[in-house]
């Protein structure tokens, strides 16, 4: 195996960058790849940061669901690549953690 | 979410390379063991550099946050927070970060930890979590390090293998082991997956913590064994060691 094959993280990397803009954690969401219709968390997504934003891609087939690019105050948003998010929103009446 | 400033309390040399970061954060609104901080440090000119580090530290209501970072040579942050930083030095923090790879004290099932070298830092977090709550979920860790000095928290990993109902420790050294070890040098196997981790019929929770290529190699390895790919959760950091 070459190093070059394992140059991805996960998912929950991604945790931190997109607190910015979901008050939900996103990690822990259910999604499903609008490409080969695997359902996964987001914790699970193949996280690539050595591009100018960040790229998310499927465990499954590698497609891109989410690529996140940061320019001056802007965040660039591009989910084209999932059908769907499902997070949960109890945390949000819930501040006190276990 | 926001970046609080955390003032550094402590600090303990952990081995050679890693260092424990102690720090009271005032308005810190509590962790779940597993979870991760950004630490962001910025330059008298502007510039910014933000770095994940996993929380060492059982949750508690103290606002207290221990992280424990590894040094690596070519590292832009960890250089400074392992050799620079002094108590009363304030870092900026957001977090905590993350739940999906996280454990509860109201999970009762069986529970395998597997650390590639600094994937240690989460899962003792997850070790302390159960002991602070005094959890009986039977736990089992596999730790596999490069060599002795390479362990972290070794003291209290050796304290609490003491306490009735501990956490199962098995250490497997890649390229040095103490004097006499049973196991010669090397990574991980299908044979140390059998011998030294709950079989996959108790369907424990399995977490595996590491360098990336460690994970997916420690992951195939309990796939292979039989466990739920759903049962497995995951956290990678890159190869060049830099956490995220």
């Amino acid at each position: 195996m070459s190093s070059h094959a394992y140059d991805y993280l996960d998912g929950n990397a991604a945790a931190g960058e997109l607190s910015k803009i979901f008050a939900v954690d996103v990690t822990a969401a259910e999604g499903q790849c609008a490409h080969c219709g695997a359902k996964k968390h987001f914790a699970e997504a193949h996280l690539y940061t050595q591009a100018p934003g960040v790229v998310a891609r499927c465990p499954v087939c590698e497609q891109v669901l989410v690529r996140l690019v940061n320019v001056r105050q802007y965040v660039f948003l591009d989910m084209r690549g999932m059908r769907y998010l499902c997070l949960d929103t109890s945390q949000l009446q819930d501040s006190s953690r276990e | 979410m926001i970046w609080r400033v955390g003032t550094v309390v402590d600090l303990r040399d952990e081995t050679a390379t890693a260092r424990t970061i102690i720090l009271a954060v005032p308005d810190w609104p509590g962790h779940v063991a597993g979870q991760h901080v950004d630490v962001r440090l910025t330059a008298p000119d502007g510039y910014s550099a933000a770095r994940s580090y996993s929380i060492a530290s059982a949750p508690n209501s103290g606002g207290r946050v221990e992280i424990t970072v590894e040094r690596l040579l070519d590292g832009e942050v960890s250089p400074y927070l392992t050799r620079e930083l002094a108590v009363r030095d304030r870092l900026e923090l957001r977090g905590p970060i993350g739940g999906w790879f996280v454990w509860k004290p109201c999970q009762t099932e069986p529970v395998q930890l597997i650390a590639g070298g600094s994937g240690m830092v989460p899962l003792m977090s997850i070790i302390r979590s159960r002991a602070a709550v005094g959890s009986t979920a039977p736990f089992r860790l596999l730790y596999s390090v490069r060599e002795p000095g390479a362990v972290l928290y070794r003291d209290e990993l050796q304290l609490q293998a003491d306490h009735e109902r501990a956490a199962d420790i098995t250490y497997v050294y890649t390229r040095t082991t103490p004097k006499n070890w049973p196991r010669p040098p090397g990574r991980i196997d299908p044979a140390l997956i059998v011998s030294a981790t709950w079989p996959s019929k108790l369907a424990p929770t399995s977490y595996v913590c590491g360098p990336t290529s460690f994970v997916e190699a420690a992951a195939g390895l309990l796939i292979a064994a039989g466990h739920s790919p759903d049962k497995i959760k995951t956290e990678r950091f890159g190869p060049t060691g830099d956490r995220k």
